[in-house]
C-alpha cells in the first residue's frame, strides 16, 4: 500500500423514497491497497459503490479521483476514468456467449467498428485462464452456473485494466479453490498499484486479503481501520453495534422417520449418478463438495427441475415421480435455489406477494387470497430475519441484495415443507441475520422438518449438520457422522481421495 | 397504498377527463342520454376483448388473432340461431367455441412455447381465410326474429349488453386482485423462470389466459351480432389493434407483469369516444385515426418518461442496476 490517495468519497448522502441509504458517508482508497467495505444488509455498501461508478446519482457529496472531483459522473465516464466494477447482482447478458459478454464491456470500437472474432475469443479465454476458470467461451452466459457467471464477471473486470476495481461480494458463490485463485489475482493487481474495493460478508476472508477496512452502519461510516489491528469480534461489534455469539445454535433433536430417501438416483442431464442418501425428520444433512461436484444438480433433480433417468425418490415411505417444481411442492418439498440472485424473487412484485408465492394454495380459500394472513406472515418474517424495508408493500427491487435473499428464503419457510433443501442458505447474508437463519433451521428441525443443506462454507457445514455427505464427480463419495467430520476429511473427500486413505492418514498424524 | 403505483392509469384518466371537458364546452349535447348509451353499447364488445387482451399482455404474450376469431364467432352465432338453437343457449355455446379457439393458441404458445406474435399472426390469417372460403363472402341473413336483441327489444337488449360487459369487467378485475390465479398471472409476466421455481406453472397460466381470451371473444362476438339484423362475414377487422391500443393506453407494460383492468377501461373509453367527440366538436372525423395514433404514442412516451421519474426517485440511471 502506498500513501497516494486514489479515490475519495466525501460526505455522500443518498435517500430513496422513504429510506436514507447513505448519510454523509466517507470513504478513501489508496493506490495499491485492498480496502474492505463491510456492514449489515442494507447498510449502504452497494449504494456507495453505485455512486462511485456513476450508476446512481448522490443527493449530495463528491467523488474525487486522484484529488480532482468527478463532475457529471455516469457509468461511461467512470469507465473512461478507469473505474471498473463487479456488481452484486449478475449483469451478464444471458443470450450472448461468454466471449461476447466479456468483449462487450471492453472493446473500444465504435458502432461501426469491425469485430475481430478470433481475437475476441482468444482474449476472453486468456482472461478466464487468469482467474483459473475453465469455461468454454462459446457457451451462452445464461447456461452457466452461478459460480461460473461470477468468474466470467471477474474476468471481464480484469480486462478493463482499471485503476480502481470494485468487487461487490465476488466470492459469494465461489468455492474455496476459486476464492484462492481470485485472491492470487487480487494480490497481483495490488502490487501493480491498482486500488481495490472489496465487499464481503465472509469476515474470515478479510484478514487474508484486505489491508484496511471501512465499516458502514445505517448509511454512516463508523470507522476505517488497518486490518492488522482489528479482529473478527471487533468488526462485528462495529457493524452491528453489539456483541454476537459466534457459536452455532445447534441443538440435539430426536430424529423421526426417514423423510427423504434417494436410491441409486441419477440423471445424465444433470451429470449425477448412483446417489444413495436418506434424511430423517428432524435431521440436518450437510451436502459438501467442490463447485461442479453435482450438489446443486442433485438438488435440482430432487425438485423436478432436471429429470432423473435412474433410481428413485422415496418421500415418507412413498415412491414419487417429480417432474416439476409445482409437483415437488405438493409433495412437501421446498428448495431455495442457488441462482436466486436472478430468479429467487420477482423483483417487480411486492414483498408480501413474493413471500407467499409458493403457498398460494394454502393461503387461499376457493382460490381467494387471505390478505390479512399474507400481511401477518410477511411482517413476521421481516421481523425475524431483520429485513430492512420501509414497508411490506414496496417492490422487492428496492431492497438491498442481502435483504432480497432473506425474502427468497422466507418464501420457502412459509410453505411449511416436510423436506427443506437449502442451497447456500446464508450466502450474501450479514453475520447477525446468519445466526438468525441458523437458529431458524434448528427450530425447523426440532419441529420435524428434514433439512438438506448445501454449503461451501465448511464452518457452517460442520456447525449445523448431523451428518455430512461429501460429493465428488457427480456422486456421493462418503457420508460422515457429526462426530467424525472434520475440515480436513471433508476437503480430502471433496478432492476425490478415498475414505480409508483419508482415515489412515489421519491416524498416521496422530 | 401509494398512488405512485397507479400513475399510468392516472395519466390516462386525466387525458380522458380533458377530452370530456373539451367536448363538454364545445358541444354539451355530447352528454345527452342517447349519445352516452350509444357509446356504451358500441364500445362494450371492444371492452370485452380488451379485458382478455389485458390478461394476455400481463403474462407477457399478445394475441392478434382476436379480430378473425371474432368474425368466425359472429358467423357461427348467426348460423346457430338460424339452425334453431334457442337464444338462451347461444351464450354458453359461443363462450365455449371462443374458448376452444383460444385453447388452440394456448396450446401452441403455452405448451409448445412458440412465440405468440407468430402463432396468433398465423391464426389471424387462417381463421379469416377459412371463413372466406366457407361463407364465400356472403352475410348471414334471414335470422330468426328473436335473434336481434335476444328478442328482448332494443332498450332491454342494449341494457343487457352494457350490464354484461360491466359485470365481466368487475369480476375479472376482482379476480385479478384477489385470486391466487391473478397473482400467478402477474408473476409469470414479471419473471416466468422465477415463477416456475416458486411452483407456479407458466404453461398452465399462459394456456388458461388464452382460453379466457377466446371465451371473451365468443361472448363479445355474440353481444355484437345481436345488435343487427344480419351478420357480416367480415366483422372484427382491426379489432386486435383497438384492443391492444386500449390496454397500452391504459398503462399496461407490453412486456408483461404490469397493468390493471381499471387502466384498460379508461384506455378503451378514451379511444372509443374520441371519434364521436370529434364529430360533436365539429372536427372532421377524418382526424380520428391520426389522433388515436397520437394518443398511443403519447402513452408509450409517457410510459418511458414516468419510468425516468421513478428512476430519478430511486436515483437509478439504468434498469439493469435497479436489480
Ligand atoms: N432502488 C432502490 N429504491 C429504494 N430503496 C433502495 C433502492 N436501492 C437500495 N435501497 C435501500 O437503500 C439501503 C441500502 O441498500 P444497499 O443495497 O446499498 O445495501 P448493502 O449494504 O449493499 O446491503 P447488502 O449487504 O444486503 O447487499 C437499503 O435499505 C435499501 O432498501
Ligand atoms: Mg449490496
Amino acid at each position: 500500500m502506498t500513501d497516494a490517495v486514489l479515490l475519495q468519497a466525501i460526505n455522500i448522502t443518498k435517500s430513496y423514497a422513504g429510506v436514507q441509504a447513505l448519510k454523509s458517508a466517507l470513504f478513501e482508497l489508496r493506490a495499491g491497497e485492498v480496502h474492505a467495505l463491510i456492514g449489515e444488509n442494507g447498510a449502504g455498501k452497494s449504494t456507495l459503490i453505485k455512486i462511485i461508478t456513476g450508476a446512481v446519482e448522490p443527493d449530495s457529496g463528491e467523488i474525487k479521483l486522484s484529488s480532482s472531483t468527478i463532475t457529471h459522473n455516469s457509468p461511461r465516464v467512470a469507465k473512461q476514468l478507469g473505474i471498473a466494477a463487479i456488481y452484486q447482482q449478475p449483469a451478464l447478458f444471458p443470450e450472448l456467449t461468454v466471449a461476447e459478454n466479456i468483449a462487450l464491456g471492453l472493446e473500444q470500437t465504435g458502432m461501426l467498428g469491425r469485430v475481430d472474432w478470433r481475437e475476441r475469443r482468444r482474449h476472453s479465454a486468456e482472461l478466464l485462464a487468469q482467474v483459473g476458470a475453465r469455461i468454454d467461451v462459446e457457451r451462452a452466459a445464461g447456461e452457466l452456473t452461478m459460480p461460473e457467471q461470477q468468474l466470467v464477471e471477474i474476468a471481464r473486470s480484469l480486462g478493463a485494466k482499471a485503476k480502481v476495481l470494485i468487487m461487490d461480494e465476488p466470492t459469494a458463490s465461489l468455492s474455496e479453490e476459486d476464492t484462492q485463485n481470485l485472491f492470487r489475482v487480487i494480490r497481483n493487481l495490488r502490487s501493480a498499484g491498482v486500488g481495490i474495493i472489496y465487499i464481503s460478508h465472509r469476515l474470515e476472508e478479510l484478514p487474508v486479503i484486505a489491508d484496511r477496512v471501512t465499516v458502514l452502519r445505517d448509511g454512516r461510516t463508523i470507522d476505517t481501520r488497518l486490518m492488522s489491528e482489528v479482529n473478527r469480534q471487533a468488526l462485528i461489534q462495529l457493524m452491528v453495534g453489539r456483541e454476537l455469539s459466534a457459536v452455532f445454535p445447534k441443538k440435539e433433536v430426536a430424529l423421526g422417520d426417514v423423510a427423504l430417501e434417494l436410491r441409486q438416483l441419477g440423471s445424465s442431464e444433470a451429470g449425477i449418478k448412483d446417489i444413495n442418501l436418506s434424511v430423517r425428520a428432524g435431521e440436518i444433512v450437510g451436502l459438501a463438495g467442490l463447485v461442479g461436484a453435482g450438489r446443486t444438480e442433485l438438488a435440482r433433480t430432487i425438485f423436478g427441475l432436471t429429470q432423473a433417468d435412474q433410481g428413485e425418490i422415496v418421500l415418507r415411505g412413498k415412491h414419487v415421480r417429480i417432474e416439476s417444481p409445482s409437483q415437488a411442492i405438493k409433495h412437501g418439498l421446498a428448495y431455495l435455489p442457488e441462482d436466486r440472485r436472478r430468479h429467487g424473487v420477482i423483483l417487480d412484485m411486492q414483498i408480501g406477494a413474493n413471500v407467499t408465492l409458493a403457498s398460494l394454495d394454502r393461503l387461499s380459500r376457493y382460490g381467494v387470497m387471505d390478505f390479512k394472513r399474507e400481511k401477518e406472515i410477511a411482517a413476521d418474517y421481516i421481523r425475524r430475519l431483520g429485513v430492512k424495508t420501509p414497508a411490506i408493500y414496496v417492490p422487492v427491487s428496492t431492497l438491498s441484495g442481502g435483504n432480497q435473499q432473506k425474502i427468497a428464503l422466507s418464501r420457502w419457510l412459509v410453505t411449511r415443507p416436510s423436506v427443506l433443501i437449502l442451497d447456500e442458505p446464508t450466502q450474501g447474508i450479514d453475520v447477525g441475520a446468519k445466526s438468525e437463519i441458523h437458529a431458524l433451521m434448528t427450530e425447523l428441525a426440532s419441529e420435524g422438518v428434514a433439512i438438506l443443506m448445501i454449503s461451501s462454507e465448511l464452518p457452517e457445514i460442520l456447525g449445523m449438520s448431523d451428518r455430512v455427505a461429501v460429493m465428488h464427480g457427480g456422486t456421493i463419495a462418503a457420508i460422515l457422522d457429526r462426530k467424525d467430520a472434520s475440515q480436513q476429511k471433508i476437503l480430502a473427500l471433496a478432492l476425490g481421495h478415498d475414505l480409508n486413505e483419508v482415515e489412515a492418514q489421519a491416524k498416521a498424524v496422530r | 397504498m401509494n398512488l405512485g403505483r397507479y400513475k399510468r392509469e392516472l395519466a390516462a384518466a386525466v387525458a380522458f377527463l380533458l377530452l370530456l371537458i373539451m367536448v363538454g364546452i364545445s358541444a354539451p349535447s355530447f352528454f345527452s342520454a342517447e349519445n352516452l348509451r350509444d357509446l356504451a353499447v358500441n364500445n362494450a364488445p371492444t371492452l370485452l376483448i380488451a379485458i382478455g387482451m389485458t390478461l394476455v399482455i400481463l403474462v407477457g404474450e399478445i394475441d392478434i388473432s382476436v379480430g378473425s376469431q371474432f368474425a368466425v364467432c359472429s358467423v357461427v352465432a348467426g348460423e346457430l340461431a338460424k339452425a334453431g338453437v334457442p337464444v338462451g343457449l347461444l351464450l354458453p355455446c359461443l363462450i365455449l367455441i371462443g374458448a376452444a379457439m383460444g385453447a388452440i393458441n394456448g396450446l401452441l404458445v403455452g405448451w409448445l412455447r412458440l412465440p405468440s406474435i407468430i402463432v396468433t399472426l398465423a391464426m389471424l390469417v387462417a381463421w379469416r381465410d377459412a371463413l372466406r372460403w366457407v361463407t364465400e363472402g356472403t352475410w348471414v341473413q334471414n335470422l330468426p326474429a328473436n335473434f336481434q336483441w335476444f328478442g328482448l327489444g332494443q332498450t332491454v337488449g342494449q341494457l343487457l349488453i352494457v350490464v354484461i360487459a360491466l359485470i365481466v369487467l368487475v369480476s375479472f378485475s376482482w379476480a385479478l386482485r384477489n385470486l391466487g390465479a391473478g397473482r400467478a398471472i402477474y408473476a409469470v409476466g414479471s419473471d416466468s423462470e422465477a415463477a416456475r421455481l416458486a411452483g407456479v406453472e407458466p404453461q398452465r397460466v399462459v394456456f388458461g389466459v388464452f382460453v379466457l381470451m377466446g371465451a371473451l371473444v365468443g361472448l363479445a362476438a355474440l353481444l355484437n351480432a345481436v345488435r343487427f339484423s344480419v351478420v357480416p362475414s367480415n366483422a372484427g377487422l382491426g379489432l386486435e389493434l383497438k384492443a391492444v391500443a386500449a390496454v397500452v393506453v391504459g398503462g399496461a407494460a407490453i412486456t408483461g407483469g404490469r397493468g390493471t383492468l381499471l387502466g384498460t377501461l379508461i384506455g378503451a373509453a378514451l379511444l372509443g369516444t374520441i371519434g364521436t367527440a370529434l364529430t360533436f366538436a365539429g372536427i372532421n372525423p377524418f382526424w380520428e385515426k391520426a389522433i388515436q395514433g397520437a394518443i398511443i404514442l403519447a402513452a408509450l412516451v409517457s410510459d418511458v418518461a414516468l419510468d425516468r421519474l421513478r428512476i430519478s426517485d430511486f436515483g437509478l440511471r439504468s434498469k439493469e442496476l435497479s436489480r
